[in-house]
């Protein structure tokens, strides 16, 4: 449907709207578009072929995440977090089903503007972090601005303000590898925040980290979830989850239980 | 992301790997080096040649005798006595050829000359006055043959200013007496230096003496009548094809010679000489110019494979860069910039050792080699071209990666 993807590029124009935000401070989330959820995920299915072999990651999953929400999907490997994590965040398509993300039909977009969305619209964290080593402190927090064709001058003083936020207004110039494993999942944080996400998607964050540095970033994501930020947490850790406002269960490619489904 | 900081993002992963980008410079370094100086060396062998050719004189024509046969045996063109000093009496006679403006019968041998103690061996050149202007030469001191000389046989001769300074030293040679084959010659003239000194003859280095002088009294014999070249000039550059056209009937019909094919002479142009040497430094350069360009492929080739490995190694960066909104277009733009700043580094690098190369071989080799400006221009835009043709494979490969593979990847 060509129309509607010329009008939601049209929306994410809007959407982008960089100018006006350096007045707006960082810490606080944006104002929801509309009262749309930020996810709105109905009878999702993902199919993967590898040669004669289909495997059903999803079978019809419908999921809506409000914005301001705080969600934590649990699940054992292979019950199909991991699947809808990638969804989620733009970086797979579905095979079926449809997911509005803030309001924009994403499900049949080209890889160009889904990488215009998902640099708009989400804020990631990946369980090994992924800093770029050869980039200083804020030199990986900006990489999102750059990207958005925000000015040099612009995002060094939103980078360096982030960096400030989470704590490591000390180590800006510092490179990945001359920090601790919570430093640098904190630069990760200060980069899914940058260009003002709606909403944080964060792959078994804690994953590498121990549990004081663990403890740590919880405590970052319940605060940025105070002020407003919408996060998805995909995790396997129980005490982790625990954190979170809603638990949604994963099992076998099915939602299996969903402890916010009722409001 | 803009152009800016797509390159500043490219020199950032060009500069973190320095050796290896070195390296891959040094293969487009070495075939842009490469071409500059063949290219140089074929257009410096072509400017000698050139000069060299042109120094002959303007709008010349050179009659020269055919070969002969003597048992079997083919002579070299040249080698034939066909060619007299009638032959070209007969194309000076005013009305045989309008389209000549001047005939020089030339004959050359090698010969030792005397002043007081001092000897050098040295050609001599027997010729008439037209030969001055023919071969487009000037007197700087005295004056030179005149055709009295010829007539009366006169003992004079003008040297050229090798010879007069061989001979004579920084003192004046005009009036001075020169000793060639125990007979005394009075020095009437010295030439003006050609400027030209081609290794293969030096034309600052002869002596002219009347052309009836040396047949008489230097050559003698039966064949004293006979002539190495006969120099022609045409009236103007238009009227060159006009005059070989007089000439060639002309000395055909003093020949007696009706079949074209068996004529006892040639005539060469100067277009002529200059064609046929410069197909020859043409096939040279292009010889040399082929293994050049075969070694700036394999510098490409070098590009593609270090790009290739820069993208298997950076996978997670790109599944990362995407992930955070870098579009395939960005990514590719940026492996592109990234191997085109390789071969545009190293294009400049090597025309700068190129054109050092010019100016250091020269002093080396006895060899001229052109620094030509706009060779040197394409020379670093071809290095950056092949530099963008060997990217776009590997970029390609990095644009098209999915997001979720690259970041996964260990």
């Amino acid at each position: 449907m060509p129309e509607s993807t010329e009008q939601t590029a049209a929306q994410i124009e809007v959407a982008a709207g960089i100018p006006e935000w350096p007045t707006a401070p960082i810490e606080q989330a944006a104002a929801p578009h509309s009262a749309e959820p930020v996810v709105d995920i109905r009878d999702v299915r993902k199919v993967y072929s590898t040669g004669a072999v289909e495997v059903e990651a999803l079978r019809g999953v419908s999921l809506r995440v409000d914005a301001g929400e705080y969600v934590a999907i649990m699940g054992p490997s292979g019950s199909g977090k991991s699947t809808l994590m990638n969804i989620i965040g733009c970086l797979d398509l579905l095979t079926s089903g449809s997911y509005r993300l803030a309001g924009e039909d994403v499900s049949h977009m080209s890889e160009e503007d889904l990488a215009m969305v998902r640099n708009r619209r989400i804020g990631f964290v990946f369980q090994q972090f992924n800093l770029l080593s050869g980039l200083t402190a804020w030199r990986n927090v900006e990489l999102p601005l750059t990207y958005a064709g925000v000015r040099r001058t612009e995002r060094k003083e939103r980078a360096v303000r982030l960096l400030e936020r989470v704590g490591l207004g000390d180590r800006i110039d510092h490179r990945p590898t001359e920090l601790s494993g919570g430093q640098q999942s904190r630069v990760a944080l200060a980069r899914a925040l940058v260009n003002r996400p709606s909403m944080v998607l964060a792959d078994e964050p804690t994953g590498a980290l121990d549990s004081k540095s663990t403890a740590d970033v919880l405590s970052v994501f319940e605060e940025l979830n105070s002020d407003g930020h919408t996060i998805v947490l995909i995790t396997h850790e129980a005490d982790v989850a625990a954190h979170a406002r809603r638990v949604v269960r994963f099992r076998d490619g099915l939602i299996e239980s969903d402890s916010g489904a009722a409001r | 992301m803009n152009w800016l900081e797509t390159v500043r993002t490219s020199l950032e992963a060009i500069r973190s790997h320095r050796l290896r980008s070195g390296l891959t410079m040094l293969g487009i370094l070495i075939g842009i080096a490469a071409v500059i100086l063949t290219v140089g060396l074929g257009e410096g062998a072509q400017a000698q040649v050139t000069s060299a050719i042109n120094s002959l004189g303007t709008n010349l024509l050179v009659v020269s005798p055919g070969s002969t046969t003597s048992n079997g045996v083919r002579g070299g063109a040249g080698s034939a006595t066909t060619l007299t000093v009638e032959d070209a009496t007969a194309l000076s006679t005013p009305g045989v050829a309008p389209d000549i403006a001047a005939v020089a019968p030339t004959t050359s041998r090698s010969t030792s000359l005397a002043a007081g103690a001092t000897t050098w061996t040295t050609s001599v050149v027997g010729t008439t006055p037209p030969w001055l202007s023919v071969r487009a030469r000037t007197i700087a001191e005295g004056r030179f043959l005149t055709n009295a000389d010829v007539t009366s046989e006169a003992a004079n001769v003008v040297l050229g200013s090798s010879t007069a300074d061989e001979l004579f030293g920084t003192t004046n040679a005009v009036g001075r007496t020169v000793t060639i084959s125990s007979i005394p010659f009075t020095v009437v003239g010295v030439l003006t230096s050609s400027g030209t000194s081609s290794s293969a003859q030096n034309q600052d280095d002869q002596a002219i003496v009347p052309i009836s002088t040396d047949a008489d009294r230097l050559i003698g014999g039966a064949n004293r009548t006979s002539v190495q070249s006969i120099y022609l000039q045409a009236t103007t550059e238009n009227t060159l094809s006009a005059a070989y056209q007089e000439a060639n009937q002309e000395l055909l019909a003093l020949h007696h010679i009706t079949n074209t094919a068996s004529a006892d002479f040639t005539i060469a142009s100067q277009q002529s000489l200059l064609d046929t040497a410069s197909s020859v430094t043409k096939t040279l350069t292009l010889l040399l110019g082929g293994v050049a360009a075969i070694s700036l492929l394999v510098g490409g080739i070098g590009v593609m494979n270090i790009m290739l490995v820069s993208v298997t190694e950076r996978i997670k960066e790109i599944g990362l860069r995407k992930a955070i909104g870098a579009s395939p277009v960005v990514i590719r733009r940026q492996f592109m910039v990234e191997a085109s700043v390789l071969g545009f580094a190293g294009g400049l690098l090597g025309a700068l050792l190129g054109i050092v190369g010019a100016l250091i071989l020269p002093h080396l080799m006895s060899t001229q080699i052109a620094i030509s400006p706009s060779a040197t221009v394409i020379a670093i835009l071809t290095a950056v071209v092949i530099g963008l043709i060997f990217g776009v494979y590997p970029a390609s490969r990095a644009a098209r990666l999915a997001p979720i593979d690259a970041l996964r990847s260990e």
